[in-house]
């Protein structure tokens, strides 16, 4: 079954003088389950692409699906809970919210989303103990490591019981045994929970794990390779 | 969960904040403190112009308050003072015969308005008595005694015991003169009202004119408590069959009952322009934070905070960043303002104009709680308009730019 369907998706910056086709016509369809990784040269359109999908950035012209639904013909206020209860992001960097705990973290979307208190409490427990950091629940992000707020990154992404999960560059202030460790947690989770994900990556490490990897230059597709890892 | 990151995102930068609760706490505190005074001030000198001669309710013939005509008197006045004396919650009533006159001395006269008052009844419902500086209220003169006032005993130059002619028309309208002599002189620190009002004994000056025994111009009512008013005010009116004019001291004195209402309003505009030169430094500090904060708002907006709760959380973090000020500043300024409602604030320094105005050289604060409510709601304000502009600021962040940004 495709969780995402997108038909001849662009962007086009139009910064001063200079048009940037940023992603320039991609057609590409993605499965439950699959663990894919979008990587190319800087500048090529992965973060563009990514936040396209996302229901970030607005397409010039395209069309993403999602669950069927043509996400970009929603009002902004529809997008804005679509994103919450279907897409589960882990972010580069400023991830976590950091007054808040990681478990508070991870509660804090379910919250959102308006989920019963018992529910929440007992799924945040559930999610940390899975990404391994179950004894860090009443700990501020500020106490944790990179790795550690990547993975409640994963933990707060997964609570919402979303379609995907976008990953934009998630191990890339990680060093690389936390890399590992993290790609290692979200092959984990894609697997327990069935979960989509979908990263961007230049990291080598991150492709070597990857199922499928979608080449992208210059707004467009390369090469699209299934790999079996198993 | 919105309020307790709201409140926990003040403290990531507890310097600045703290200025500004700081700051907010010495504004409210400073509003607190001067309304107390100032209120203070207002109800020491009504209270005094109550105690000193209007008194709480006054019952007139209706041409009197227009005329001021001796012959417009209330007839059967000794009957109701009696009716009156019986109602609860009143403390004394005093039936008085008003009229205005000359009094010489030696050397120089001076136009005086005299009462004309049961000493025993009077003293119920005045304090006059208290406020004898020299000789005694109505004792120590046998025949014919007037207690007057210390800026008049200075103009007619006389002492206790010193002889004062009083000039009057009487009933008939001839001229008439009676010999007083001084028992008392009274001060009540407004030179004019001193200058001014004599008393004499009611059967003394209704011998002299010839006005009937069981008359009066005035009642004068007193009562324990103000709060009390109405009711008595009501049962009065019902004695006198509403054939009298019945009026309370705001009646009587409207420019005492403004007094209190023109102190409040001068105290919410002091107080409001406190809060309106708070209200920059709060809406530069919440720009700060928002300006700060660009991309963990844009994440907040990609996971799923809609607008209405990125703006309220922004306005929350406002309020409460004032009303923890607000607060601190309130409960420091009804502290001290409570010390004040016993411990009286000598203004003996600057007193002397004050008091030719007939205020107090030592001033009790009076706290009011609708104010204290009021300047909370005020605060609480004050940190929601802070907050739009920065909060409207925060909204046109675009989670894709906020998340770019590297
Ligand atoms: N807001 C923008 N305005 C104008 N041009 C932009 C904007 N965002 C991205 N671009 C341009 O679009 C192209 C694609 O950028 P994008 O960030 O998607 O690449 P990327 O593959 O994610 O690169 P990296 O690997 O460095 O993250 C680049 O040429 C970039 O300069
Ligand atoms: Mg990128």
């Amino acid at each position: 079954m495709n969780v995402i369907e997108i038909k001849s998706l662009t962007k086009i910056y139009n910064s001063s003088e200079v048009q940037v086709k940023a992603v320039n016509g991609i057609d590409i369809n993605v499965k439950e389950g699959e663990f894919t990784a979008v990587v190319g040269p800087s500048g090529s359109g992965k973060t563009t692409f990514l936040n396209m999908l996302g229901g970030l950035d607005k397409p010039t012209s395209g069309e993403v699906k999602i669950g069927g639904v043509d996400i970009w013909s929603l009002t902004s206020r529809q997008l804005i809970d679509f994103r919450m209860n279907n897409i589960g992001f882990v972010f580069q960097s400023y991830n976590l919210i950091p007054v808040l705990t990681a478990g508070e973290n991870v509660e804090f979307i379910m919250q959102l989303q308006g989920k019963p208190k018992k529910e929440r409490a007992q799924r945040t427990k559930e999610l940390l103990e899975a990404v391994g950091i179950g004894d860090r629940i009443n700990s501020r992000p500020s106490k944790l490591s990179g790795g550690q707020q990547q993975r409640v990154a994963v933990a707060r992404a997964l609570a919402s019981k979303p379609e995907f999960i976008l990953a934009d560059e998630p191990t890339a202030n990680l060093d690389s045994k936390a890399t590992t460790s993290l790609l290692e947690l979200m092959s984990n989770m894609n697997k327990k929970y069935n979960t989509t994900f979908i990263f961007a990556t230049h990291d080598q490490r991150v492709m070597d794990k990857a199922r499928r990897i979608i080449t992208i230059e210059d707004g467009k597709i390369l090469k699209d390779e299934y790999f079996n890892r198993d | 969960m919105l309020f307790s990151i709201s409140w926990r995102n003040i403290w990531r930068n507890k310097v600045r904040s703290l200025v500004i609760i700081f700051s907010v706490a010495l504004g409210i505190f400073a509003g607190v403190i001067a309304s107390a005074f100032f209120r203070g001030m207002a109800d020491q000198r009504i209270q005094k112009v109550i105690n000193t001669g209007l008194s709480y309710i006054q019952v007139h013939n209706p041409g009197y308050q227009q005329t001021s005509d001796f012959a417009n008197y209330i007839p059967d006045a000794a009957k109701l003072t009696d009716e009156i004396r019986e109602i609860s919650n009143v403390t004394g009533v005093s039936r008085r015969l008003l009229i205005q006159s000359m009094a010489a001395s030696a050397e120089t006269a001076s136009g005086v308005l005299i009462s004309g008052v049961i000493p025993d009844e009077e003293k119920k419902v005045t304090t006059i008595h208290s406020r004898i500086i020299d000789g005694e209220y109505f004792e120590g003169i046998s025949r014919n005694p007037v207690v007057i006032g210390k800026k008049l005993a200075e103009k007619l130059n006389v002492k206790v015991r010193s002889k004062i002619v009083i000039t009057i028309q009487d009933m008939d309208n001839d001229i008439t003169s009676g010999a007083f002599r001084v028992a008392g002189i009274y001060s009540t620190d407004n030179n004019m009202f001193d200058e001014s009002n004599i008393y004499v004994r009611f059967s003394d000056i209704q011998k002299l004119t010839g006005f009937p025994q069981n008359a009066a111009h005035e009642i004068a009512i007193n009562i324990n408590d103000n709060d009390n008013l109405q009711f008595i005010l009501s049962n009065v009116k019902s004695i006198t069959e509403n054939k009298l004019d019945v009026q309370t001291w705001k009646e009587l004195s409207p420019e005492m009952n403004y007094l209190t209402e023109a102190m409040d309003m001068y105290m919410y505009i002091f107080i409001i322009i406190i809060l309106l030169a708070l209200l920059f430094g709060i809406i530069n500090t919440m720009l700060m934070v928002v300006m700060e904060r660009t991309k963990e708002l844009g994440m907040l907006m990609a996971i799923g905070m809609n607008k209405i709760r990125i703006f309220s959380m922004i306005v929350l973090e406002s309020v409460l960043l004032s009303l923890t000020g607000g607060i601190v500043g309130i409960i420091i300024g009804a502290f001290a303002a409570k010390i004040g409602e016993t411990h009286p604030i000598d203004l003996s320094m600057w007193a002397q104009g004050y008091q030719q105005l007939g205020y107090d050289a030592f001033v009790y604060t009076s706290l009011d709680t609708v104010m204290l409510i009021n300047i909370t709601i005020l605060v609480i304000l004050t940190g929601v308009i802070a907050a739009i502009y920065p909060a409207y600021k925060a909204l046109k962040n675009d989670p894709a730019d906020a998340l770019r940004i590297e």
